[in-house]
């Protein structure tokens, strides 16, 4: 099904099923702890081995030579897989650096080594007796010092480095009011609960991988291309996953290495990445610099809004789009977006929830924040002043919708923004106290999604999509999209996820995922319910409700279109250019109040509030979640994570959950979300855009403007931890 | 993790026989640090000398009327005994703060005195490290180092000790009771126990290989106002960047022992006189001689503020 012209009247708008805040159908499975999760799949191959993981020791350099005479001889161990003996290996077309490194090193805890063995622990005890001697070569780690030799990269993702409108130069030295700030923002870690974790087995030449991944036909495709084989030759399975937030996009050293150690051994073979290896081992969201220059007329209106980002990644690699959502957000006649990337050996940067917006909104939000400051303008008002309802680059395309001010006011109204005093004015014993705002931004994104239904002689309606939930509550939605378009209440759909045997979806990622393959699986049920009607020969206006087509006199039970056989559909939807001619985006606004230890500087976060504007919500107690989760994210962003980069030795240090810290539940006492009624006919007959990355755009911002509000400190380079506010704290008393 | 073996005692006398017949091995009791150090071969003991169920585990009064702790009591039932909560409270609010749930029911008293640092370079295996492989160097100096000592350290290691019930117990003078090898007892007073760095980082204590640890005392309990204020960046199960553990009394004198700034809980008994004048003499003498790293100079400051908004609480 091609969707070129915006959905009329369909059996989605209904709503009564889709749009209910349904539990989740599996998560009877998570909380009884059988939903068989990648590691844990002893069942699906007998015989299973252990595979550990040797990550190289140096940043940078070459082996110069490996011994594994020890190894070998370990007890329990049966092969030992290195770039030496697994045979020649190409790169995937996701992956920066390889996936299994050597003689050439090109990141710290780049995998050099497999060691297979009977059990785990004789494969943890040999990987150590794996002896390497490295020639340590010079890398640069240092993003500051790098920047000099930055330069334009090439689009990624189909976004160009800069753009320009109007005279950004000469209005903003011309502008009555200016901001020009520098900003910074840390490396990231998806941090995810579920560790990277693949088992691997072949029968022939053919490899069936049992893992953990969002992006399931990409995945499957570039792990064709590393090992030379036909991708018909391989089969993914990834019914669930335990979190992933980009770091699961695509194929990491586990599935590589658990197909190499598989062949090795001749057996199927399990490998997880240990938490201390992943942080460096896997990818991250790249750390940024940034400069806005914001541009205003004294009443408040901007004339000229500049942006420029400056990230690392290993050779090859690509930038973090910081800027992306600074051509769209706001009004202003003259504008210039930038970005630079440097060459960095530190690990793969890559994309972590909303790439771009995150970090890019962490920084122009706090900007927006001093501009209202110097204006004497409230925040909320300078936004809805310059809010535009079409593209500013491109004034011909509007929004196809765009509700940014009613989520500012609608919160201001909830938060009780009113209240809000002058930066350090507000005192609860030595508590400092203060409210901050910021917009949340992010692209809607579709992509073309196919599933498969099939309709039982019970009436059962079964979807099969290689679509992935990546704890998002995608078999939920999915499920009430079948069950609203056949009819059926929702315990006679049965939802199967994440093979790859099944139709191609979108899968999970940049929010795409909920519009997209729920819009696969209606284009398939449209194509059911044609073949039900003409399997009943009933008129093809019949009326498909409470488990009967009805049409005219004639009511029958929707199985009945099986009796004598199984139906089958499948379809897959595809876009026109709906998304050219408007701007899809979806909007929202963030409210945070904080507390600040007048004596030391501890920011504790008090209440969050979230409105958001996303299109049709199709499960609002699932998009809640997103977005709960993505708050608490972004408030880990804003306080507290760090990758620390050791600039001498080339890697992020705190490689674990000790260090890494994300927050707790006593981070984050009281969340609430509002989400706006809408329905966006531009997207999909599902009328959805995403949420799960909308949540964290703007969250960190937020909290740095609550921060300021209470002390009177701005803190421009994140995160926003107690030594860069303490010498600038009210003397103590 | 290397290859060990097992065995599990019944006494402490069977715990220090046990050793002297394997020397190399080490006790292990709510495992929650050993195992963990292990699993990334920091430690690689061949035998381990299971000491959890020895009958260490009870917490009785002193005949000079304060508590004897068995250096098997857990953290969880050290912290809610009720007389540790009326006569001991920085103890109580020191181990609350600590950890977590599931560990404190696990950690023990004699382990918790006994946890090494978290410096991030003595994990990582690859790294150079004095304390994890004598003479390799220390990573952590011109390193990532925003957790790191400011007072007490040496040119060979700047970690912290990591212990929040350790800072308590230092407050409230706590004695370690110990039996060696060769069944001899001794009680080492809290403020003689840890080892500077100096050259040799990787000797942490006093205790002689295989002497174990059968209790800690707490003389009879000095009264006043206990605070216990861990500072940190998340609000919950993180290490402290800071504490401040103090004990004031009406009249405005009083104990501070503060942790997270130096290789032990770190107490200046000659510095305490000035309480009554406010934080900064305290702070001051606390930490004369300090020594910090562009990363980790906040703390003199942020010791300093912690302890000023403690003594202000503790005016209630
Ligand atoms: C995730 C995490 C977070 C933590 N957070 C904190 C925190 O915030 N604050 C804090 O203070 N601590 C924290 N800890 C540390 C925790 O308190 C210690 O791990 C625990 O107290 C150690 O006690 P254990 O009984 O498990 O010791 P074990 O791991 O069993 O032993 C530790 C050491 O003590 C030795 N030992 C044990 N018993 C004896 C004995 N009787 N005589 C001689 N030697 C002995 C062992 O040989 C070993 O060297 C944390 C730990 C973890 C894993
Ligand atoms: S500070 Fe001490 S523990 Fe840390 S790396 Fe240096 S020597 Fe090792």
């Amino acid at each position: 099904m091609k969707f070129d012209t915006p959905a009329t009247t369909n059996p989605i708008d209904q709503m009564k099923i889709v749009g209910k805040p349904t539990n989740r159908i599996e998560g009877p499975l998570k909380t009884t702890g059988t939903a068989p999760y990648a590691y844990e799949r002893h069942d699906v191959a007998a015989n299973q081995a252990y595979g550990y993981v040797v990550g190289s020791a140096i940043a940078k350099g070459r082996i110069a030579s490996m011994n594994l005479d020890e190894a070998r001889a370990a007890p329990g161990v049966i092969a030992i897989v290195t770039a030496d003996n697994a045979g020649k290996l190409a790169k995937g077309d996701f992956n920066t650096a390889k996936l299994l490194g050597g003689p050439d090193i090109e990141h710290y805890h780049q995998a050099i080594a497999l060691v297979v063995a009977d059990s785990f622990e004789q494969a943890r005890a040999a990987a150590s007796l794996v002896r390497v001697e490295y020639a340590r070569g010079k890398g640069a780690y240092d993003l500051a010092a790098a920047i000099d030799t930055a330069i334009k990269p090439k689009a990624s993702f189909g976004t160009e480095p800069d753009s320009a409108v109007g005279n950004f130069a000469a209005a903003f030295a011309a502008a009555p009011v200016q901001i020009d700030a520098r900003y910074t923002t840390p490396d990231h870690s998806h941090a995810m609960m579920e560790p990277h974790a693949s088992i691997a087995a072949w029968e022939g030449d053919k490899l069936t991988v049992w893992t953990s991944n969002q992006m399931i036909a990409w995945s499957v495709g570039d792990m064709a291309k590393t090992l030379g084989i036909p991708k018909e030759n391989i089969r993914f399975d990834s019914p669930y996953i335990g979190g992933g937030f980009g770091g699961k996009l695509f194929n990491r050293a586990d599935v590589l290495l658990a197909a190499l150690g598989a062949k090795a051994a001749k057996r199927p073979v399990k490998v997880a990445l240990p938490r201390p290896l992943m942080i460096n081992n896997t990818t991250h969201r790249p750390a940024t610099i940034q400069r806005v220059r914001l541009g205003a007329t004294a009443d408040g209106k901007l004339t000229a809004i500049g942006h420029e980002s400056w990230s690392g990644d290993l050779p090859g690699g690509g930038p973090e789009t910081a800027v992306a959502q600074t051509r769209l957000l706001y009004a202003g006649e003259n504008r210039m977006t930038a970005m630079r990337l440097a060459v960095l050996d530190l690990p793969e940067g890559n994309a972590m929830r909303a790439p771009g917006e995150a970090p890019g909104l962490m920084a122009l939000e706090i900007a927006v924040d001093e501009l209202a400051e110097k204006l004497g303008i409230d925040p909320i008002a300078l936004r809805v002043l310059n809010d535009t309802q079409v593209d500013p680059e491109k004034p011909s395309r509007p929004f196809s919708q765009r509700q940014l001010n009613k989520c500012l006011e609608t919160g201001a109204d909830k938060f009780g923004w009113s209240k809000r005093a002058k930066p350090g004015a507000t005192r609860d014993g030595r508590w400092l106290v203060g409210m901050g705002v910021a917009a949340a931004f992010r692209n809607n994104l579709n992509g073309p999604s196919a599933a498969r239904v099939r309709l039982a002689k019970s009436g059962v309606v079964t979807v099969e999509t290689d679509m992935t939930d990546i704890g998002t509550g995608t078999y939920t939605i999915i499920a009430q999209t079948a069950a609203e378009m056949m009819g059926v209440p929702l315990d006679k759909v049965a939802v199967k996820l994440g093979d790859s045997a099944f139709p191609v979806s979108a899968g999970s990622g940049g929010q795409w995922g909920a519009n997209s393959s729920t819009a696969g699986v209606y284009a398939a049920c449209v194509k059911l319910r044609e073949a039900v009607v003409q399997k009943l020969g009933l008129a093809s206006d019949a009326v498909f409700a409470g488990g009967k087509v009805k049409a005219g006199r004639r009511s029958v039970a929707l199985g009945d279109a099986a009796a004598d056989g199984e139906l089958v559909a499948e379809d897959k939807m595809e876009y026109g250019d709906l998304a050219e001619k408007f701007q899809q985006s979806t909007f929202g606004a963030h409210f945070v109040e904080v507390g600040v230890d007048a004596m030391t500087g501890e920011i504790r976060v008090r209440r969050m509030l979230a409105v958001c504007a996303a299109g049709r919500i199709l499960n609002p107690k699932a998009a809640r979640s997103q977005v709960i989760g993505a708050m608490t994210m972004g408030a880990g962003a804003a306080l507290m994570e760090e990758l620390a980069v050791d600039k001498r030795f080339g890697f992020f240090v705190n490689h674990d959950l000790a260090g890494y810290e994300v927050p707790v539940h006593a981070d984050i006492p009281h969340q609430e979300v509002i989400f706006l009624d809408e329905a966006d006919p531009t997207t999909s007959p599902m009328k959805a855009k995403g949420v799960g990355e909308l949540g964290i755009c703007g969250v960190a911002a937020a909290v740095a403007n609550a921060v300021y509000n209470a002390t009177g400190v701005r803190v421009r380079n994140y995160p926003i931890t107690l030594d860069k506010l303490l010498g600038k704290l009210p003397d103590m008393v | 993790m290397k290859s060990f073996t097992y065995e599990r005692v019944d006494s402490a006398a069977a715990a220090t026989a046990a050793f002297a017949r394997t020397p190399g091995a080490r006790f292990i009791a709510g495992g929650t640090n050993l195992l963990d150090l292990m699993k990334l071969e920091i430690e690689t003991p061949q035998h381990l000398i299971d000491v959890s169920r020895l009958a260490l585990d009870k917490i009785e009064a002193t005949a000079d009327g304060g508590l004897r702790i068995g250096a098997m009591v857990r953290n969880t039932d050290l912290a809610s005994d009720a007389r540790v909560r009326r006569d001991y409270g920085l103890l109580t609010r020191a181990l609350v703060a600590s950890a977590s749930g599931q560990l404190r029911n696990k950690a023990t008293t004699a382990g918790n005195l006994l946890q090494r640092t978290r410096c991030p370079y003595f994990y990582d295996t690859n790294q150079p490290c004095n304390k994890r492989q004598p003479g390799s160097g220390c990573a952590a100096i011109g390193g990532f180092n925003r957790l790191h000592a400011v007072v007490g350290a040496s040119d060979a290691c700047i970690a912290t000790h990591p212990s929040d019930m350790a800072v308590a117990m230092r407050a409230l003078d706590a004695a370690i009771e110990t039996v060696d090898a060769a069944g001899k007892a001794r009680a080492i007073p809290i403020a003689d126990f840890y080892r500077a760095p100096a050259k040799t980082p990787h000797l942490e204590t006093v205790l002689a290989p295989g002497e174990l640890i059968t209790a800690v005392t707490l003389p009879k309990p000095v009264g006043g106002t206990h605070i216990y204020h861990k500072v940190r960046d998340r609000a919950s199960y993180a290490f402290a960047l800071i504490s401040v553990g103090a004990i004031v009394q009406r009249d405005g004198s009083g104990r501070v022992a503060l942790g997270g700034v130096g290789y032990k809980p770190w107490r200046v008994e000659a510095a305490e006189a000035a309480l009554p004048r406010g934080a900064k003499p305290v702070a001051d003498g606390l930490l004369a001689g300090a020594r910090t790293t562009h990363e980790n100079a906040y703390k003199l400051p942020l010791v300093e503020r912690t302890l000023a908004g403690v003594l202000t609480q503790a005016k209630g």
